[in-house]
């Protein structure tokens, strides 16, 4: 009958059709997802785990990483999921997450991989804004400013009165929750009337074409686009650590000078993909070279003691975070760090 | 017919029968989802707070539920694009239809349509590196997020398909009644304006609305180049942030299931849906009002 060999012919076909698609499934074994390194998380992060797995796959010529930007908090919420191997944060695990990870069955190690001065900006013609204090950023920043502090003649009387326009990341970055925490007092405690995103760039961009614009993120970003926008020096009325007005200029941050706005930034690693020969090739591979990868991206460089105590750490797979859990710290300058690593 | 023959009838019936019963359950499927979450939604915020607050945080510490802000930054860059679309997109049809010979129409109309073609990802791009700093060089204080630039880019987008629309409507007017304005000796302006375009103007109109819905629903332009940032305003300088831009970027975040900021993307998806809605509704009703049938 005709309608059969139709039927039969059409069947055969989807078969072949079937076949080709997941003939390099079949073929190749390399093809398997668990060769694959996943990477999400902090778009602070980012520039840096990018740079390393460029770095990587020059010499690994099968290696395949992909890395995402979610954000710290869609990163970890990614991570305890355990949708991901590795999760870029640019703050510590906070306790929401800790129960999250417990509750999947996921252990994480923590490793410290560069320090960051998060960049406070605006548009390069802005010619009345030489620094700011941390008062007035609270001013600025504070839920209760929202609908209530719009012009910069409310900030410091002497500036002009135009409107103020804010650009920062959103709830979802690890970023936001350390400047709000630093700023303000409180996690994730901002007003809610100004440009959130995640993705940095285009927080650049928004600062960049716009005169009246004030923004913040991580000092990478700033480093790639020195042209486009003009730094703002903090001054955190102590003259403790820096006397006035500091830029989070590399000696500064390394220093311990640029507060509160100083932070160490992380990956963590799952113990289950920790494991797997490509991830430990990875991860040596990062702390053996992230150093002056940090620097070239335009973050600050941990002294090389502080790569072997992690490096230390990964290959004992020791677990859990040395903030305890408790999400961003303020003030951790760097021998701080180290002395919690070392512990 | 012979039995088989007849069974074959039948089961092709039946399939194409459920065809057309498929998209009518999506479309009652969609709305459920919508309703159910919605619902939710309105459980822990009331529905004034929703319709009249002057403010929309639903992400921050300091919460507010306000659509307003979402909604005039729809308002502002669809009536951007609708001053920019609808002039251009009734010209164009106008002189496709009346002054446009044979040949130039057959070009002219395929090349106008692939504006409609472009992916509004591309006109997004083209909005924010393109045309705001060329706008920044004649507006000095225009913001490089505004709602300017994507209500232009927007109404640029929208001219095929009110152009497009417009066309067939004032093709289908009975050639006499244009023949017979001549005959009278009227202009081609004169036979355009008052013979053409009066019989044509349900389609018109249909075409009309169509344009606006699509601008309200318009996502990555606006996604890309108007700004995140909700702001209860009527100034088109300065960033605002859509409905639909403020959907793509809580969706896109870590917001877990089942909270309240979960809620709040299907309760802006509602109100959208009522809008273009109502926008369909009115546009069969006044297609019925205005439709002039022909012998």
């Amino acid at each position: 009958m005709p309608k059969l060999k139709h039927l039969l012919f059409s069947l055969s076909l989807l078969a072949v059709f079937w076949y080709s698609v997941h003939y390099l499934e079949y073929a190749n074994p390399l093809f398997a997802a668990s060769a694959q390194i996943k990477i999400d998380g902090s778009s602070t992060v980012f520039p840096i785990t990018e740079a390393v797995a460029e770095e990587f796959r020059s010499v690994n010529r099968d290696a395949r990483i992909t890395i995402g930007v979610s954000g710290t908090g869609g990163g970890f919420k990614k991570f305890c999921a355990g949708e991901i191997d590795i999760a870029n944060a640019s703050r510590p695990i906070k306790p929401s997450e800790v129960t999250q990870c417990v509750a999947k069955g996921i252990a994480y190690i923590e490793l410290p991989v560069a320090y960051d001065g998060i960049a406070v900006l605006v548009h390069p013609k802005n010619d009345w804004v030489d620094h700011l204090t941390v008062q007035e950023l609270k001013k600025i920043w504070e839920p209760a400013a929202q609908g209530k502090v719009m012009r910069w003649s409310q900030v410091r009387p002497g500036f002009p009165e135009r409107e103020i326009h804010l650009f920062g990341p959103g709830v979802d970055s690890g970023t936001f929750d350390y400047f709000t925490e630093a700023i303000v007092g409180s996690a994730a405690a901002s007003r809610g009337d100004f440009t959130a995103s995640e993705n940095d760039n285009v927080l650049v961009q928004g600062i960049a074409t716009d005169i009246n614009a004030l923004g913040f993120f991580g000092v990478a970003y700033y480093a790639y686009n020195k042209d486009r926008l003009k730094l703002v020096p903090i001054d955190d009325e102590n003259d403790a650590n820096g006397k006035g007005a500091i830029a989070p200029e590399y000696d500064q941050v390394l220093k311990g000078f640029y507060q509160p706005l100083s932070r160490p930034i992380f990956i963590y690693i799952r113990k289950e993909s920790a494991a797997r020969p490509e991830i430990k090739q990875f991860i040596q591979f990062y702390m053996k070279n992230g150093g002056f990868l940090s620097k070239d991206v335009g973050y600050i460089a941990l002294p090389e003691r502080a790569y072997r105590l992690a490096l230390d750490r990964f290959e004992k797979q020791k677990t859990g975070s040395v903030f305890g859990g408790h999400g961003a710290q303020v003030g951790v300058d760097v021998e701080a760090l180290l002395k919690k690593q070392g512990q | 017919m012979t039995k088989p023959r007849l069974f074959i009838e039948r089961s092709i019936e039946a399939g194409l029968f459920l065809s057309a019963l498929l998209s009518v359950l999506v479309t009652l499927g969609i709305v459920s989802v919508l309703l159910v979450e919605t619902f939710g939604f309105f459980k822990v915020v009331p529905l004034g707070d929703f319709l009249t607050d002057t403010e929309w945080t639903p992400l921050f510490s300091e919460k507010h539920y306000g659509i307003l802000p979402l909604f005039t930054g729809t308002f502002l860059t669809t009536s951007i694009a609708m001053v920019v679309a609808l002039p251009v997109g009734l010209i164009s049809a106008i002189y496709l239809s009346e002054y446009a010979s044979r040949r130039v129409r057959a070009t002219l109309k395929p090349m106008l349509e692939i504006l409609a073609a472009i992916p509004t990802v591309v006109y997004g791009y083209f909005a924010l590196i393109f045309v705001t700093p060329l706008l920044q060089k004649f507006i000095p204080g225009l913001s490089g997020f505004n709602a300017l630039s994507p209500g232009i880019v927007m109404g640029i987008m929208i001219v095929p398909i009110i152009s497009s629309l417009s066309e067939d409507a004032m093709h289908a007017v009975p050639s006499g009644l244009k023949e017979g304005g001549y005959a009278l000796g009227s202009t081609r302006l004169q036979v355009a304006t008052q013979v053409v375009l009066p019989a044509a103007f349900s389609g018109i109109v249909s075409s009309f609305i169509l344009g606006i819905s699509r601008a309200v629903g318009e996502t990555m332009i606006v996604a890309i180049a108007a700004g995140l940032q909700p702001r209860l305003t009527l100034n088109p300088l300065v960033p605002i942030e859509t409905v639909t831009a403020y959907i793509v970027q809580v969706s896109m975040g870590d917001t877990p299931t089942g909270t309240l900021e979960y809620q709040t993307i299907f309760a802006a998806g509602m109100s959208l849906f009522l809008l273009t809605f109502i926008l369909n509704i009115l546009s069969y009703l006044l297609r019925k009002r205005f439709r002039e049938v022909y012998d």
